[in-house]
């Protein structure tokens, strides 16, 4: 899900920043890292109390609580300081809303599995994965006994529907990344009339994923995710179309979790061939990889 | 990232550790399973009963039609027309041996009542004692039945519950029966799955709790429209109402769910009654698909529903099934309500609600800790100690669809499931079935209780090994031996007859009660035997499970050399009784003292 920086710029060469009074910086920017937690939270409470689409709030609190605990001890260890616990409450609070089991351990388990990833699959010093959705989409594969993912909730009505796409459409607004939602849905939707021409399937069926909350969750706060998309506003278009493509194909085959594959592949693959194409644009111009500097920051 | 190679390795190795950890899991805490077929001998000795399907030996050979409904349903008949299967045991006739009642649920088709000839085998008279052709044109097909004695004259009487016309059916001495629906006031027309008797005010006559499924204005076999879906697959209110018919002791019923506080249209599947929090007045469980389960508690004649705050209405899941046991053997009641899991797709898992200790109602669900979460695709489920070793054990007949083996609707079912109501409440947006199963060709289980909070799924060993899409469950001791014998009705399937070889060096006791202040069917009397420092509560049900009711008889295992010391009956009258003296291996006939 959605980090709480933006990063819709590459990193620019540091130049001396002069002094500022705090008093001075813009009371929304300085709530900014806070604006997609904040949101995200007032979903989770609007969802709950109008619907009661945890599975408990114990186990969404054992899912934010591990992924807090992880991200604390990991970034202690790996970056020296403190790290900011917003982009983990976000990845713990996807995980208790988008994962489903009867049991705790799964919840546990895949916030953990979602935080670590960021520290243990790193490609030049970047993480390549969303943490949530790597987090779910293992737990998917490696403990279907067990967990499902959310997708029969939330009441399957409208007054839901309008509440997360209000909520999610000022957050992307706000990080400059509408572009990805709006391009992966006009894709979806169009791909969807193809498939039910293939399948002969109501086109309806093939529309209903995107007017589930699954789909919202998604489209708002996971494939927009700044840590792990691309850097150009046309990649990241690209990027949108390639998932809904794959994510096509996969349903054509039957594949229940669908989005979440299609990210799981579809996510890692672009930042790698963007990081190629930096790599030998850098060569060429004989420059610091702009990942490396982000490394080194 | 500043360079730390130790911890690098660290966390690799932590990364990796957790990517087993599902591994583990699987095989940890894999449900204790026992080996499958081991031979009826073996099995005997090893859990301590076996099981042999006796259906056809035994003169029966039903099997199950279902519904053809309208042809605008055709894409997802099999899922629409996916229940109607149902058994419920009676003993019609007062001989003393239980009868079995069968539903059948095509247009046209015949339900059957199987008399018990005392030997082993039935006799199908349903036609001649004029109950089996009910599922007539226009009036809708049978989706269950329950018995009970609504006019006190000693013989069990027959609500048919449908898809249709809901039918009161009067028991002429065990020689006939007369259809009197129309004097009773029920109503038109009514899409319920499930029914039961109780008196819920104690005046000693039996009223009749209705629980809707598809609204009471829609005929599905002359739609409107195809709106007719639930609008949520987890919050859906869309359903049929509910019905509280009052006996006015004079062979009508009036209809009070609203004055007494029942007012609910979710999409009821399962219902049952028993007196939860000791007012001894029994209270309602309803267990709904699409959504929370319901507890309306009696509060000596009216009804508050107090799902949420006793815990069981908390998370939507699938309700299909309610059934009571006395797990513990501490004198209360757990209550069993079935769900979906399917590996990979949708883990609701069944829940088994445990009451905590003290004086507020409260449950846990305990389901997994006790290991009986998991059933698949699970429908109708019945405690019951089929060893004879003093704890009840379960039944859970499960599997829903089973076309073809190799291609599954879950895709599409998950695909439209999720979407918006305006989308999954229209029939017509639903992708065609076009043959393929849906949770279908499941292994039954059968959870053998060792008595220290486990349960072992024994099904395959002790013979119950089938794989039919079962829907209803009721145990009866069919062959007065001292043995909980179970009859399952499959889907599109045939009835099948599990009788049940015991131990024998496990006691048993039953007791058959016949009420005087209170119904004369005693439903909603609780009997607790005690022995060896134990104790097993069990009730006299108008109904429970999925589509079914058990035999009005109550069946206690006792083990090895038992000791019973007394055996209290609290009558819905408030009546207490204690039995002494009591010897095993006996069927106790109790009247209710005047």
């Amino acid at each position: 899900m959605s980090q709480p920086t933006t990063q819709s710029k590459p990193p620019q060469p540091q130049v001396a920043a002069k002094p500022q009074f705090r008093g001075w910086v813009p009371i929304s920017s300085r709530l900014n890292p806070y604006l997609p937690p904040i949101f995200i939270t007032l979903i989770l409470l609007i969802g709950n109390l109008s619907f009661g689409i945890l599975e408990s709030y114990s186990k969404t609190l054992l899912a934010i609580a591990t992924a807090i605990a992880c991200e604390m001890v990991l970034g202690r260890i790996f970056l020296h300081k403190w790290p900011h616990p917003a982009s983990a409450y976000i990845s713990g609070i996807s995980v208790g809303i988008l994962l489903r089991s009867p049991a705790f351990w799964p919840y546990a388990l895949c916030s953990a599995l979602s935080i670590t990833s960021k520290y243990a699959l790193r490609v030049r010093g970047r993480h390549i994965w969303n943490p949530s959705n790597f987090g779910i989409c293992a737990m998917l594969i490696l403990a279907s006994q067990a967990v499902a993912s959310l997708s029969i909730q939330w009441g399957n009505n409208f007054a839901s529907l309008v509440v997360i796409w209000v909520l999610g459409t000022v957050i992307v607004l706000r990080a400059k990344r509408f572009h990805i939602t709006l391009t992966y849905v006009v894709c979806f939707i169009a791909l969807s009339f193809l498939r039910a021409h293939i399948t002969g399937d109501p086109w309806r069926a093939e529309i209903a994923p995107i007017t589930g909350p699954m789909y919202q969750l998604f489209i708002f706060f996971m494939i927009t995710d700044p840590k792990t998309t691309v850097r150009s506003r046309i990649g990241q278009c690209a990027v949108a179309v390639a998932i809904a493509v794959v994510e096509f194909f996969l349903r054509l085959n039957s594949s229940i979790y669908a989005p979440l594959y299609a990210l799981f592949w579809v996510g890692p693959t672009a930042l790698l061939i963007e990081m190629a194409i930096d790599s030998r644009r850098a060569r060429l111009n004989g420059e610091t990889l702009p990942q490396q500097k982000a490394a080194r920051a | 990232m500043k360079k730390a190679p130790i911890a690098r390795i660290l966390v690799a190795l932590f990364f990796a550790a957790l990517l087993a950890v599902p591994w583990m899991v699987r095989h940890l805490s894999a449900p204790a399973k026992a080996d499958a077929n081991p031979g009826a001998q073996a099995a005997l000795a090893r859990y301590g009963f076996s099981l042999q399907e006796v259906a056809h030996a035994s003169g029966i050979d039903f099997v199950h039609q279902a519904p053809m409904l309208d042809s605008k349903l055709d894409g997802i008949m099999p899922e629409i027309s996916s229940m109607g299967a149902a058994v419920s045991i009676v003993d019609y006739n007062r001989d003393g041996w239980p009868d079995i009642y069968v539903t059948n649920s095509a247009i046209g088709s015949k339900n059957h009542l199987y008399r018990n000839n005392h030997d082993g085998t039935f006799t199908d008279v349903a036609d001649e004692l004029g109950i089996a052709d009910v599922n007539q044109p226009g009036t809708g097909v049978s989706m269950g039945a329950v018995w009970g004695d609504y006019d006190n004259d000693g013989y069990e009487d027959l609500f048919l519950i449908k898809w249709g016309r809901p039918e009161l059916f009067h028991n002429d001495q065990g020689k006939h029966f007369t259809r009197v629906s129309d004097q009773a006031g029920l109503p038109p027309w009514i899409n319920a799955n499930t029914a039961a008797w109780l008196d819920y005010d104690h005046d000693g006559k039996l009223d009749l709790f209705v629980a809707g499924y598809y609204p009471e204005d829609v005929n599905l076999w002359h739609l409107r429209d195809t709106r007719m879906m639930p609008d949520s697959f987890e919050y859906a209110e869309n359903g049929g109402r509910k019905y509280l018919f009052h006996n006015m002791g004079n062979g009508q019923f009036e209809e009070v769910s609203a004055k007494v506080g029942i007012n609910s249209r979710r999409w009821a599947l399962a219902c049952a009654a028993a007196d939860l929090n000791g007012s001894g007045y029994p209270d309602l469980f309803v267990a709904n698909d699409y959504g929370v389960s319901e507890l309306y508690i009696n509060d000596h004649g009216h009804f508050h529903e107090a799902g949420k705050e006793t815990g069981v209405g908390f998370a939507p899941k699938s309700g299909m099934n309610v059934s009571f046991g006395d797990i513990f053997d501490q004198g209360k009641f757990s209550i069993y309500v079935s769900n979906i899991s399917e590996e990979g797709v949708l883990i609701q898992g069944n829940n088994l609600w445990v009451p905590q200790a003290g004086a507020t109602l409260k449950y846990d669900n305990m389901a997994r800790d006790l290991g009986v979460e998991l059933g698949g695709w699970s429908f109708g489920a019945q405690f019951g100690d089929f060893s004879n070793n003093g704890n009840l054990d379960l039944y859970l007949a499960n599997g829903y669809i089973s076309l073809d083996r190799q291609r599954s609707y879950w895709y599409d079912f998950a695909k439209v499931a999720g979407g918006n109501s305006s989308i999954i409440g229209d029939a017509a947006n639903w992708p065609a079935f076009n043959g393929r199963s849906l949770s279908g060709y499941q292994q039954k289980r059968l959870w053998l209780n060792d008595g220290e909070g486990k349960f072992v799924d024994v099904a395959q060993a002790v013979g119950a090994r089938d794989t039919y899409d079962g829907r209803a469950v009721a145990l009866a001791d069919l062959w007065n031996t001292g043995a909980l014998d179970i009859v399952v009705a499959n889907q599109s399937g045939p009835l099948l007859v599990y009788k049940d070889t015991p131990s024998p060096e496990n006691r048993w006791i039953e007791f058959s009660l016949e009420g005087t202040k209170s119904n004369h069917s005693a439903i909603g009397a609780e009997i607790t035997v005690f022995w060896d420092g134990k104790q097993q509560l069990q009730q006299i049900s108008g109904g429970n499970g999925f589509a079914s009711q058990n035999d009005r008889r109550a069946h206690f295992g006792l083990g090895k050399n038992p000791r019973i010391e007394k055996a209290v009956i609290h009558w819905p009258s408030g009546t207490v009784q204690t039995l002494d003296n009591l010897t095993p291996d006996r069927l106790y006939t109790v009247k209710e003292p005047s």
